[in-house]
């Protein structure tokens, strides 16, 4: 399949605050981002907290300038380009940039008429069912209902490139769906979708290529698949030799042996080390650790009660990353 | 959402248009807001009519209507351009607004000159309401001054919009709050806005404070009906050194 064309393309780009001469000194928020966008795509950005992804997103968006490297959006540089660029491109905050005295409905008629074509107001109200609260002031909104509007908001320009900073946060998990059906019809359509969040599993169904930052660095990137290592994204004839084990055991394990374990297990999803506790592997590489796991099992004596294999999953290459 | 919208190009409408759009939607805005109205016309109203009152009582020691009167607009100014514009500015930066009106086709210049319009606008209402009933309680302008003090009006209100903004996008919202009310109170009771300035000695340097140009020079204009061409340098002056420090060390997040 031909890829598509790139629509944000970041190379080399740093960005610091402060200064070399003040007492805190310089401190680099971004250390040499690169990072390619296409449309027709969902790109999402992961990384734990301060690690660069609104930061990144700003210099993207024109919003700041970078200390170095260069940033091209829709081929123009965001920071100096004017109205015509500014109209090809949605942008949602983090932290929604809403107003609070205002109702939604001026405000997005107002975003609506600095467009020459924009979407139908009442088509976005519609479709992000907003409809009770169009008259109520933005201040008054719950977290869900204000993430809505700022989404409404981003999309009014029909434009080719949107980004969405935590596009589902606050959300309940019926609008969640509604958003991510959204934003895989954006996809349909041609738009490239620039996307942060924390919901590893729906950036995973979403993503067409994931960058994952830490430290201001973008420290892992590509499909799904070629992050996972499963060939193809929720395969279960996956051939990737990346998988993760999970067993559960028959009894509590002492610290000693966890230790001797020939391959690092981790609690899978809970804390509780007690009998019927499951434990995983977060990578696998062969069957030589299938048969020296094995092995450790007959040495402390202690039987499974159940063994499966997992494909890896985004949530275990961020993890990975975020530990490392 | 339907795909038959689809096919229409994204495309910012003219600059003109988009920045009359957003003035207008400002003005809306103010002119909704109860708080933003008590300061902008119900405070400099109720000083209006107990200056006149207090006239009335102890005429030998207060100013008359015709000195009072430009002194009220010159506060009502400061209300709208400073305070106002302030307040709402810093709070739009700190909710992201800014940088959020920033990435649309409006963009930083077009928000700017859309505030501007808003500030005219709002400052047009005050001179007709203030005027009318400084007309009601005896004013009596120079016919060719209100002409000067048009101009002084639109000077003071951009220097004091430059000024607002430059706190605006320098300190926290709720500093930027405290900071404007308490300025906009000390300039109003003693910074020459709307009691006349002792021209000798310090009163002659407190000129050069933006609240006495603005105050002297609309008093000049109505009652002398001449242009006011020190208090306009002075404000003009002004604003040129609120723009430079904002264009410096405004943060639009």
């Amino acid at each position: 399949m031909p890829q598509h064309p790139p629509c944000l393309t970041l190379r080399h780009v740093r960005y610091a605050v402060g200064s070399a001469r003040s007492p805190q000194g310089l401190k680099e928020i971004l250390r040499g981002v690169d990072l390619t966008a296409r449309s027709g795509e969902v790109t999402v950005l992961l990384g734990p907290n301060g690690a660069g992804k609104t930061t990144t997103l700003s210099c993207a968006q024109g919003l700041l300038h970078p200390s170095q490297g260069t940033v091209a959006l829709l081929g123009q540089d965001p920071f100096r380009a004017g109205a015509e660029l500014r109209a090809r491109v949605g942008v949602m905050l983090q932290d929604g940039g809403m107003p609070q005295s205002v109702q939604p409905r001026a405000l997005l008629k107002h975003v609506a008429s600095l467009h020459q074509n924009p979407w139908p107001v009442e088509d976005l109200v519609s479709r992000l069912d907003m409809g009770d609260f169009l008259r109520t002031s933005i201040r008054r909104l719950s977290g869900g209902q204000k993430q809505r509007v700022a989404l409404a908001a981003s999309l009014l320009g029909r434009p080719e490139v949107v980004f969405l900073d935590e596009p589902t946060a606050g959300l309940d998990p019926q609008s969640r769906q509604t958003v991510f059906e959204l934003i895989g019809e954006l996809r349909e359509m041609g738009m490239g979708i620039i996307l942060t969040t924390h919901l590893l599993e729906e950036a995973q169904k979403l993503a067409d290529s994931v960058f994952i930052l830490k430290d201001g660095e973008v420290v892992r990137h590509g499909s799904v698949a070629e992050l996972t290592g499963s060939g193809a994204t929720g395969s279960e004839t996956a051939t990737g030799a990346a998988r993760r084990m999970v067993f559960t055991a028959s009894r509590t394990l002492t610290r000693a042996e966890i230790g001797s374990a020939p391959v690092s297990i981790e609690l899978d999803g809970g804390i509780d080390n007690a009998p019927g506790a499951a434990w995983m592997t977060p990578s696998l590489t062969g069957p030589t650790q299938l048969r020296e796991l094995a092995a450790w099992w007959e040495l402390i004596g202690m039987m499974p009660v159940e063994v499966r294999m997992e494909a890896r999953t985004l949530e275990d290459v961020f993890w990975e990353v975020s530990v490392s | 959402m339907t795909t038959s919208h689809a096919p229409l190009a994204p495309a910012p409408r003219p600059a003109m248009r988009r920045i009359i759009s957003h003035g207008l939607y400002e003005t809306r805005n103010v002119l909704r807001n109860g708080e933003q109205l008590l300061v902008s016309l119900i405070l400099p109203l109720l000083v209006l009519v107990g200056a006149h009152r207090l006239e009335l009582i102890t005429s030998a020691a207060t100013p008359s209507i015709d000195v009072i009167t430009p002194g009220v607009l010159a506060l009502a100014v400061m209300a709208s351009a400073f305070t106002g514009q302030g307040i709402a500015t810093g709070f739009e930066r700190q909710y992201g607004v800014l940088a959020y009106l920033a990435t649309t086709p409006l963009g930083a210049t077009g928000l700017i000159l859309g505030k501007a319009i808003a500030v005219l606008a709002v400052v047009a209402v005050q001179v007709v309401v203030i005027g009318t009933a400084g007309l009601v309680l005896g004013w009596n302008p120079d016919p060719v001054g209100l002409l000067w003090l048009g101009v002084v009006v639109v000077l003071g209100a951009t220097a004091f919009t430059a000024l607002g903004l430059l706190l605006a996008g320098t300190v926290r919202a709720e500093a930027t709050l405290a900071l404007t009310n308490v300025i906009w109170v000390l300039l109003g009771a003693a910074g020459g806005s709307v009691f006349p300035l002792n021209h000798d000695g310090a009163g002659a340097l407190l000129l050069l404070l933006p609240s006495a140009a603005l105050g002297e020079g609309l008093r000049t204009a109505s009652l002398d009906g001449s242009f006011p061409v020190l208090e306009a340098l002075i404000l003009a002056g002004w604003a040129a050194l609120a723009v430079l420090a904002a264009r410096r060390w405004f943060n639009w997040r």
